[in-house]
């Protein structure tokens, strides 16, 4: 098995916030993250695609075309946008590095036809990220 | 679908310690073979980079595993306080008698961080500088499984 990993960078907004709790709680949970009008930050996604590499082309999946499904799954959807009210898939959720991290894995799952997705890692900060593993799969 | 995914909190943390690498059931002349170096007897020191990873149910109130306040406290208390800005042979019980090479110090931090109550400790990660990183997961059975 062949591990195919590539990155991307995102800008986006967000705010931590839960209604069904008072103004009190959230503030207490959520800290400053919880400031009403939000703040930002870059994303950093690394996508790892398992796989044997194709015997005519030495490719586990065309670069490009995962490219393109970056692209049109994550960048279209998340760059420059405000995680609470752009993204339809992340709606009633509080979007954490957990649940974004959860919702990339969803989008992408279905779309990578050639090898399989092995792991998705969101870095919010350099020191802070998400690891979602494929089932059953154990962390190297 | 995400059914039966895992997902992990993965968290940086850095501090900054000096060590000296010496075993006392070695000769200085084989110490000094074994760590170059590393066996000077005053000691240097070291940025390191501690990585931890965490698993756990994501609450869906918070959309969090743990919360980071949480765990940034338990680490800054069991490690931080513990080793940053320290001599690790002379300030760091478990050196006393054990070689603070990164494996040993990857192995400590993991028995410690094991504690942790809000969620799964699933891996460390030492990074000594720049060039080399160590990881320990706990002990394993065969199938993967925490012994």
């Amino acid at each position: 098995m062949v591990y195919l990993t590539r990155k991307i960078e995102f800008s986006a907004s967000h705010l931590y916030h839960n209604p069904a709790m008072s103004a009190e709680e959230n503030k207490l949970v959520f800290g400053k993250c919880n400031n009403p009008h939000g703040h930002g930050h870059n994303y950093s996604l690394e996508v790892t695609v398992a796989g044997q590499p194709d015997p005519v082309t030495g490719m586990v999946l065309d670069l490009k075309e995962l490219k393109d499904i970056l692209e049109r799954e994550v960048m279209q959807r998340m760059d420059h946008r405000h995680l609470n009210y752009d993204v339809p898939e992340l709606k009633g959720q509080i979007p954490t590095c957990e649940n974004i991290s959860r919702v990339i894995w969803n989008l992408l799952e279905p779309k990578i036809t050639r090898g399989r997705l092995h792991k998705v890692r969101l870095y919010e900060t350099p020191d802070l990220f998400a690891d979602v593993y494929c089932p059953g799969a154990k962390p190297a | 679908m995400s059914a039966g995914v895992t997902i992990e909190l993965g968290r940086r943390y850095k501090f900054a310690a000096s060590h000296r690498l010496h075993s006392e059931k070695l000769s200085s002349e084989e110490n000094s073979r074994v760590y170059g170096k590393c066996n000077n007897p005053h000691g240097h020191g070291h940025n390191y980079v501690l990585e931890i990873s965490v698993s756990g149910t994501v609450d869906p109130a918070t959309g969090m595993i743990v919360n980071l306040a949480d765990l940034d406290q338990f680490v800054e208390k069991e490690v931080i306080e513990a080793f940053d800005h320290r001599s690790l042979n002379e300030e760091v019980p478990a050196f006393r008698d054990l070689v603070p090479t990164t494996e040993n110090v990857c192995i400590e931090i993991y028995q410690r961080l094991q504690r942790f109550s809000k969620a799964k400790l699933e891996r460390v990660r030492v990074e000594e500088t720049g060039n080399n990183a160590f990881e320990y997961s706990g002990e394993r059975d065969e199938n993967g499984n925490v012994d």
